[in-house]
């Protein structure tokens, strides 16, 4: 599977998830994010941003409460926590927001 | 893009309901890729003579498992366990009643080893595996969460869940693999967990919750990994390191440990308790799984192993550990191995080795959500049902309200979760949705009754998939707890702040 942006091509794989990291840039992650139904505002950004660092270090995308901790930060506190992350993206932070981030799927009991 | 998935209505009751057939013939997971069949030693794909091998296979599982024979031949199509399946009281697809599911293995089987099956085909209900066969197995076996529960119903005692788990074998061999198990089994023998978390990932995720609690308590817990000469080596399914509610569980293991005093560790070698060689059928993954928690605990020279909360794991390590990597003679006689963290934790309580405030739990009313595995394939404790008790006493432990759901939906005529054997995948949704309708009735009943907020439960993927869809029958993902979440709220800390 592939799609389009500005003429570049970009591949997934069967679940939609960018086949190559390192060809992620806005343009695809918008492209994702519409695919979605997410509309990306400042803070989806900011999700979206700290998953990449994260993943950047560790390979991995971040457990849902370091991500949660690290939107409170950024945010404040009132939005580090699993029900802003919902709102921001309904099918779920470590999955949707993963695709949208171009990391790949998290796998197992998630 | 997410669609719109058909929800079931609840009706406040759970009803058999009209058949539509075929109506999820179209479910089907993706399926694996060559890298991962690979990984397994399976073909990458599928191979040219995939009728014959898979033919040959089923042979030899036959002569490999007797009660595979047994189940074969012995239905006499009472009917008794056609509507006990979650996945045909959510789907109405007639395929998913267990002996129907069945059939498609039988009438196959009838064919190639018996007599009349290949002497009468038509009178016998006899067919080749074509391709429009395979084409349905695929699909069925994997609408199949192994739980069992149509067993119970069974005056024969047949299991679909072998059935369902012999006919996965036959597929990989074959080359015919699915991505969700196989994948993670790959990630296992590379990494050592299903989730892929590396080394520096898992270390710096335990530092995190180690700040976390103590800036929270004030109270500096520990979350040792790779530590040598710890007493017990913990073995907690890998979600426990990422998800929610299972994170929250995870803290309460490590707040037990703390209070009792006793050195524990998690291995990054075998940071994985989950165990999906059962679910593809596959004995020497399953093995090769396992064996990696040997070696740890080997390694790190700990006298006793701990496993957390993970419903197929539990049922892995119960009844088949021994067989597959046993005897653990060089872990310490006095303890039982392995110990299930529930019992554990009782065992401290009933002995006052650790304090609860019990009103911790207070804005709760709590009902519990026994996991199929542990109900139907393995037991707990030293007494029989400890596996149902075990739980429930610890929960009253510590939560001063609970509430039973409708005894047909509990104990060993517990519904699967809907995302069990293999099948909590994102592709599967509709499927898991619609599984899930039988405990979503139950469990909103006690809701509306009795002001239930909570249900705990002891498994990894039993939490993953009713967090997911519990929010589409309208029930909130945060009714969904750890039971060790429960014990983590109301455990007394010494050197807690304010208290
Ligand atoms: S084992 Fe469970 S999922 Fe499979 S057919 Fe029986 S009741 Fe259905
Ligand atoms: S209950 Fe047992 S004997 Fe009766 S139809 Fe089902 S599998 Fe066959």
């Amino acid at each position: 599977m592939a799609f389009e942006v500005n003429g570049v091509t970009y591949e997934t794989d069967e679940d939609g998830y960018l086949a190559n990291i390192d060809q992620w840039n806005e343009d695809a992650a918008k492209w994702l994010a519409e695919d979605e139904g997410v509309d990306m505002s400042e803070s989806h950004w900011e999700v979206v941003n700290f998953l990449r660092e994260y993943y950047e270090e560790y390979r991995i995308a971040p457990m849902i409460r370091i991500l949660t901790k690290a939107i409170g930060k950024k945010l404040g506190k009132e939005k580090g926590n699993t029900k802003y992350l919902y709102e921001l993206y309904p099918g779920g932070p470590a999955k949707q927001a993963c695709k949208i981030a171009g990391l790949p799927k998290p796998t197992g009991c998630v | 893009m997410v669609d719109k998935i058909e929800t079931p209505e609840l009706t406040g009751e759970i009803k058999i309901p009209k058949i539509e057939p075929g109506a999820t013939s179209h479910y089907r997971p993706n399926q694996a890729s060559e890298k991962h069949n690979n990984n397994l030693g399976f073909p990458g794909t599928r191979v040219e003579n995939w009728q014959e091998k898979s033919i040959e296979k089923m042979d030899d599982l036959l002569s490999k498992y007797k009660s595979l024979l047994v189940y074969l031949d012995s239905c006499v199509r009472c009917g008794s366990c056609a509507d006990k399946c979650h996945y045909f009281l959510g789907t109405k697809d007639p395929n998913n009643m267990p002996v129907a599911r069945q059939e498609l293995m039988r009438k196959v089987y009838r064919k190639n080893f018996t007599v009349g099956g290949s002497l009468f085909p038509v009178l016998s209900g006899a067919e080749d595996l074509t391709e429009d066969v395979m084409t349905e197995w695929y699909s069925y076996f994997h609408q199949c969460s192994q739980c069992r529960r149509c067993s119970v119903y069974c005056p024969y005692g047949i299991d679909t869940a072998e059935i369902s788990m012999a006919a996965r074998e036959i597929m990989d061999t074959a080359g015919i693999g699915q991505k969700y198990c196989n994948e993670i089994l790959g990630k296992v023998m590379d990494v050592g967990n299903n989730l892929g978390l590396t080394k520096p990932a898992l270390a710096n995720t335990l530092e995190f919750l180690e700040e976390d609690v103590e800036e929270e308590t004030g109270v500096p817990v520990k979350f040792p990994l790779d530590q040598e000469g710890a007493d017990v080596l913990l073995i907690a399914p890998s979600a426990d390191f990422f998800s929610t509610p299972h994170i929250e569980g995870f803290m309460g293991y490590a707040k037990v440990f703390h209070e009792a005093g006793i050195s524990w560790t998690v291995s990054s070698y075998a940071s994985e308790f989950a165990n999906f060689g059962m679910f593809i059928g596959n004995y020497e993954t399953m093995q090769k799984v396992a064996t990696r928690i040997k070696d740890a605990a080997r390694e790190l020279k700990v006298k006793r192993v701990i496993v957390g909360e993970c419903g197929h794991a539990w049922r892995v390590a119960y009844s088949f550990w021994n067989t597959l990597i046993g005897p653990f003679d060089f872990l310490d006689k006095k303890y039982k191995n392995p110990t299930h963290i529930c019992e554990f934790t009782l065992e401290l309580l009933d002995r006052d080795a650790i304090k609860v405030d019990l009103t911790a739990n207070d804005n709760r009313v709590v009902t519990f959500h026994d996991s199929c595995n542990v109900s139907r394939g393995s037991r707990m404790g030293d007494s029989s049902g400890g596996q149902f008790e075990i739980p429930r006493k610890l929960i009253k432990k510590v939560c001063g309200n609970f509430v039973e759901m409708d005894s047909e939906t509990i104990r060993e005529l517990t519904f699967c979760c809907g995302g069990g054997g293999g099948l909590l995948t994102d592709e599967l949704i509709e499927l898991r949705v619609q599984g899930a309708l039988p405990r979503a009735e139950a469990l909103h009943e006690v809701m509306k009754e009795r002001g239930v907020n909570t249900m705990a439960m002891i498994c990894a993927i039993c939490k993953a998939q009713f967090t997911k869809v519990l929010p589409s029958y309208g029930i909130d993902m945060e009714v969904v707890a750890s039971l060790h979440q429960l014990v983590s709220d109301a455990i007394v800390l010494k050197g807690k702040v304010g208290v």
